[in-house]
């Protein structure tokens, strides 16, 4: 059946929170009252990317947006806009900007977006697997299955110079290569899924929007490095997310893209799904083999590294959602459109998700090598309430600290480690100057104090310690020896823990130790917080 | 896993050769093993304490760490491959210093009152803290606290004392796969726990102890019997009688700074007559016991076609295991007690009214080098007397403790004697403490009381040593009979899955709990490691070889048990007071 007009409701987990699904009742209800049942067809669909307003609705081929559209106001848009054919201009969004459908083009505020791993969310309905289908979905694992030998395939990622998106920045050619050489009969292949770094929702974000994607690149990875089966390792806290992908998974089953003989060809592949219970460390590829395999979420010993011994023992390829994402478009647009994209070293885009004390918040896909300045005072609006920017963390808590002299350093996962920072996942925490310094590592570090895993010393015992000391310090019982032993121990828990999360767990306090070092000795010489927001606060007031 | 220095020298031979350089000292070393391994066999010490021998390598505790050139991180030995052109440095300030940070960090959430811990001297926390110049503890805090876990009849856990290195956690799930406990919580709050935080005597804890032994700390100890027995001791109206078990005459001199492997049968009978117990009886009495009564319940399910395999039931931990893990086993399994409850119910009995004293005022000691003896002789069955047959067991480390509180130096006691008749023993019992022992012991009454003849070979060299599964064939009467032999329950589960899938070609098995039999026994002295475990057992057929008899069956007073009291071996008497019922229990 074909309908004159499409309505688009954003239905993210967020939007749910904001009332996106009554909003679609109402709007089902209304067309159906004055009888555009027929005519106009309501779909739901994933992430339109930036946090814009919520519930987001998009009047389809109009390209009108209205946001936030609230239930009330459903019937004036359905009488007037649908019915009348007259634009409701108040209700639009920004009092009055157009939706471009132009792939890679965006509109407000969005204007330096690319869009590669987010190029459906938003514009599909991802519970409809023929929605995917008709935007070259599946085309890339066709492609594979009846004109590339796995080797090829290898290399087209290879030639792409596609970096893991996960956060460690790791060739995803060579992980496959690695996998596809290693010995064994039963290869795995897993969809790391558990976006667990705070200020991260890139992945959800892509579950939710786009499930196929995942499910088409992971069977292509499946066929590039031998597997028969994949699993997809989720945090519960995603429930869409969750559903979704069985929706997609059954469907992708039906339309035999999952499964035995895949498209007539001698290639068969599964996936599943495993729920994580909610731990941080589970994120680390090793812990999260031993999750599935019902273990306790401790990392590994590595090397063997995965594509090694892996899951169950069994050479396993582990990738992000965004790393997986990118496949498909790398298989049908081939590396070289893919290396057109972003740097050099670093090609293609990065979803950042931006929070915090920031304008704008929310999401956007970018080209590799954008500047912070960009993304915070440009795509971001600048500094919520025209405070002065005092860091940015990259790639939540374990990435990197970025102090306002970093401004104009290219954003890839090969430049900030130079800086003595990371990309990370892309998540963009702002924090702006009346925030306390010791505030802000505190909180870094009771993040790590509860997400450590207990495996080693350095972590374990070591993030108890630093988070009583800034406590003391935040107490005004702090002292020199104190900073002392916070650099102490913090670097003596990045030289010997255990896992990537114990080693990078003391990398802000690091950096704003040395960065902040005066706001520091303020607060244990003085007693005196400058910022003026811990809990010295009132003991600023007696100073001064 | 981590390999003993042999299995290195070993790999030595075989495998390709990569060269290092150990703080400058260039070495050849085979491929594959690990930093740790290389510097072993180098002959550079790194110190350790999440690594044992014989586990798996798990890399927590970040003591061994060391700075391998061109690595940003310090890296853990123990789990850290060797690879072409490494250039590691085991003695720079960088590695000094993280070795004794994350060991103070570890101080900084453990009680600093060794005086009164029962590891005191002991512990390895102890001695790393000394090797390291500790001083000073320099980052304070919070220190966890926890009830101590007294619920077990034969461990007990003071998780205050644990600093979370696992070997306890591994030692219980890759040497015995019973995996009573695990990792519960997590980061500052992690602890050790059996499963749904259950104490853990409700737990499926076969209290073997070995984890006792795996633990560097005093994290786990044994339930102490000792005031009780100083209690009976020093009660005039109790006859507290004393049996010592085969295994602890040759472990016992260790914490008297004698050298593993040292037989002191006579000076631990006088130390023991010293500490003041009425009568120094021997376990080894009973062994000999035990094979009469096992080896004709062997013979006799062989004529009447009863269940076969025979399995052993001496050592109270296998036992508990089955219960739990095999109960379709369970009519498998010997109906006999094992040495320790033989022997309580026949001090209680025959040797009560030999003497004419009311078993209500006797109390029997054990000396064991077994946790799970605590356990067991405190099972309702064990009450053939009408009273419970062993009142207290004491591993072989609480009985040294006893010895040193009262002064008795063990090093420098007089050769004396059990006392008679139950101190008469042959080497056939000796060899119990042994993996294998009960099994060769068996086997020479079996065959000889079988065919009536007399065997010429008495040393069975195939069931002994340290091999996880041993087997074993001997003609009887014209059948082959194949015996087989684990210890360790992870070994003994190969043996067992067979059994339960019907397919083995087995007739006689023997399973003991521990690693090396009871000679490796969780009540052993500390440390008990593969090394001294073979001195022990070395020393054990030494015991053997130096008796003039070797046999069960030739045991006079033995002999003399059943013409004066028992009657017949599997009598009715001897059904009522030397075997025993197993029960199905729970898998939590």
């Amino acid at each position: 059946m074909f309908y004159r007009t499409h309505v688009l409701v954003e239905m993210t987990s967020s939007s749910v929170a904001f009332g996106a699904a009554q909003v679609k009742e109402a709007l089902e209800r209304e067309i159906e009252r004055v009888g555009l049942k027929n005519e106009v067809k309501v779909l739901e669909t994933g992430s339109f990317g930036a946090s814009l307003p919520s519930p987001f609705v998009v009047i389809y081929p109009d390209n009108v947006i209205y946001a936030p559209l609230r239930v009330q106001d459903v019937r004036r848009v359905v009488e007037e806009h649908l019915l009348k054919g007259r634009v409701v201009r108040e209700l639009m969004l920004a009092g009055g900007l157009e939706w471009k459908t132009s792939e890679f083009a965006f509109p407000f505020p969005l204007a330096k977006e690319t869009r590669v791993v987010l190029r459906n969310s938003g514009f599909i309905d991802p519970l409809n697997i023929e929605d995917y289908i008709a935007r070259d979905g599946y085309m890339a694992l066709a492609k594979v299955l009846t004109e590339m030998t796995p080797q090829e395939v290898i290399e087209v990622i290879k030639r792409s110079n596609l970096l893991g998106r996960g956060g460690a920045g790791f060739p995803t050619g060579l992980k496959w290569e690695f996998t596809y050489k290693a010995e064994g009969q039963e290869k795995y292949v897993v969809c790391n899924a558990d976006e667990g770094e705070p200020g991260t929702f890139k992945d959800r974000l892509i579950l939710e929007g786009d499930p196929h994607s995942i499910l088409e690149a992971m069977a292509i990875a499946g066929y590039a490095v031998g597997a028969r089966e994949g699993y997809i390792y989720v945090r519960a806290e995603y429930p869409q997310s969750i559903r979704h992908l069985e929706e997609a998974i059954r469907q992708a089953g039906e339309y035999g893209f999952l499964g035995e003989n895949i498209l007539g060809s001698q290639f068969s592949f599964w996936v599943k799904i495993r729920k994580g219970a909610g731990a941080y460390v589970c994120g680390e590829e090793t812990a999260l083999l031993e999750s599935i395999e019902g273990k306790r979420g401790e990392p590994r010993v590595k090397p063997p590294y995965p594509p090694q011994k892996g899951l169950w023992g069994k050479p396993t390829v582990i990738n992000n959602v965004e790393t997986l994402a990118n496949i498909p478009p790398i298989i049908l647009r081939g590396p070289e459109w893919f290396k057109s994209i972003g740097t050099p070293t670093c090609p293609g885009t990065k979803v950042f998700t931006l929070t915090g004390n920031v304008n704008n918040l929310g999401l956007i896909e970018v080209p590799m090598g954008i500047t912070l300045r960009e993304l915070i005072f440009e795509i971001g609006g600048g500094v919520r309430g025209g405070h002065g920017l005092k860091l940015v963390q990259t790639g939540g808590p374990s990435g990197g600290t970025m102090t306002p002299d970093l401004l104009d350093v290219p954003m890839t996962f090969d430049t900030l480690p130079k800086y003595n920072s990371a990309l990370g996942s892309g998540a963009l925490t702002v924090v702006d100057d009346t925030h306390c310094i010791v505030d802000v590592v505190k909180s870094f570090g009771e993040f790590f104090l509860h997400e450590s895993c207990g495996k080693c010393t350095p972590c374990r015992i070591g993030n108890k310690r630093i988070v009583e000391i800034l406590e003391k310090i935040s107490e005004g019982k702090g002292t020199l020896d104190h900073l002392e032993e916070l650099l102490h121990l913090g670097r003596n828990m990045k030289m010997t823990a255990f896992c990537g999360l114990g080693q990078a767990a003391p990398n802000p306090l690091l950096r704003c130790l040395e960065f902040f070092r005066e706001e520091f000795e303020t607060h244990v010489k003085e007693k005196v917080c400058p910022a003026g927001t811990c809990q010295l606060k009132s003991l600023q007031r007696t100073v001064r | 896993m981590a390999k003993t220095l042999k299995e290195m020298e070993k790999a030595k031979e075989k495998a390709n050769l990569v060269t290092i350089y150990l703080d400058g000292k260039e070495a050849k070393v085979p491929e594959g093993i690990t930093i740790l391994e290389a510097c072993r066999m180098e002959g550079f010490h790194v110190p350790t304490l999440c690594y044992m021998e014989g586990l798996s390598s798990w890399g927590g505790c970040r003591i061994c760490v060391v700075e391998v050139e061109g690595q940003p991180n310090l890296v853990a030995s123990c789990v850290t491959p060797v690879r072409e052109g490494m250039k590691i440095r085991l003695s720079s300030r960088a590695v000094r210093e993280a070795r004794k940070t994350n060991l103070e960090l570890l101080l900084s959430n453990h009680p600093l009152d060794c005086q009164l811990c029962d590891r005191n001297g002991s512990c390895e926390l102890q001695e790393l803290a000394y090797e390291f110049g500790v001083r000073e503890i320099r980052f304070g805090g919070e220190r966890k606290t926890y009830a101590v876990d007294m619920s077990s009849p034969s461990v007990k856990r003071d998780a205050n004392r644990c600093i979370l290195c696992g070997r306890c956690v591994r030692t219980c799930r890759e040497v015995q796969s019973v995996c009573a406990i695990d990792f519960a919580n997590r980061g500052f709050d992690t602890f050790i726990s059996p499963s749904l935080g259950l104490p853990l005597g409700e737990s499926v804890c076969i209290n073997c102890g070995q984890c006792i032994l795996a633990c560097p700390t005093g994290a786990l100890s044994e339930v102490s019997h000792v005031e009780m027995v100083w209690d009976a001791i020093e009660d005039p109206g109790k006859f507290v009688v004393l049996q010592t078990a085969p295994a602890v005459r040759v472990s016992i001199g260790e914490p008297f700074g004698l050298p593993a492997g040292t037989v002191t049968t006579g000076k631990m009978v006088a130390a023991f007559r010293r500490l003041g117990f009425d009568r120094v009886f021997d376990t080894n009495f009973t062994a000999d016991l035990t094979i009469i009564e096992e080896g004709h319940e062997f013979i006799g399910r062989v004529k009447k076609g009863g269940k076969l395999p025979l399995i052993t039931s001496c050592s109270p931990g296998w036992i508990k295991f089955m219960e739990h893990f095999y109960p379709e086993l369970m009519e498998n399994v010997s109906t006999c007690k094992s040495p320790q409850q033989m022997f309580g119910a026949i001090a209680k009995t025959y040797y009560a009214q030999k003497m004419g004293i009311d078993p209500k005022d006797m109390v029997v000691v054990s000396i064991m080098p077994c946790t799970a003896k605590k356990f067991e002789c405190q099972r309702d069955e064990m009450c053939a007397s009408g009273y419970q047959d062993v009142d207290f067991s004491l591993t072989t480390r609480e009985a040294a403790r006893m010895l040193k509180e009262k002064g008795i130096r063990l090093e420098e006691m007089p050769e004396e004697n059990f006392d008679d008749p139950l101190g008469i023993s042959t080497g056939a019992a000796a060899v119990f403490g042994a993996t294998g022992g009960v099994m060769e012991a068996a086997l020479r009454s079996v065959y000889e009381i079988s065919t009536g003849k007399t065997l010429e070979k008495l040393d069975f060299y195939q069931v002994r040593g340290l091999d996880g599964v041993k087997e074993a064939s001997l003609e009887i009467n014209g059948m082959e009979v194949n015996v087989a032999v684990a210890h360790g329950l992870g070994n003994a589960r190969r043996l067992l899955d067979q059994v339960k899938a019907g397919n083995s070609k087995y007739h006689f098995i023997e399973i003991m709990a521990c690693p090396g039999g009871c000679i490796g026994g969780g009540g052993q002295p500390i440390p008990t490691n593969l090394e001294i475990r073979m001195k022990r057992i070395a020393a054990i057929y030494e015991v053997d070889k130096n008796l003039p008899l070797r046999k069960s069956h030739e045991n006079p007073a033995i002999k003399k048990l059943y013409e004066e009291f028992l009657g017949e071996p599997n009598g009715e008497k001897a059904h009522h007071l030397l075997h025993t019922h197993y029960m199905p229990r729970e898998r939590i």
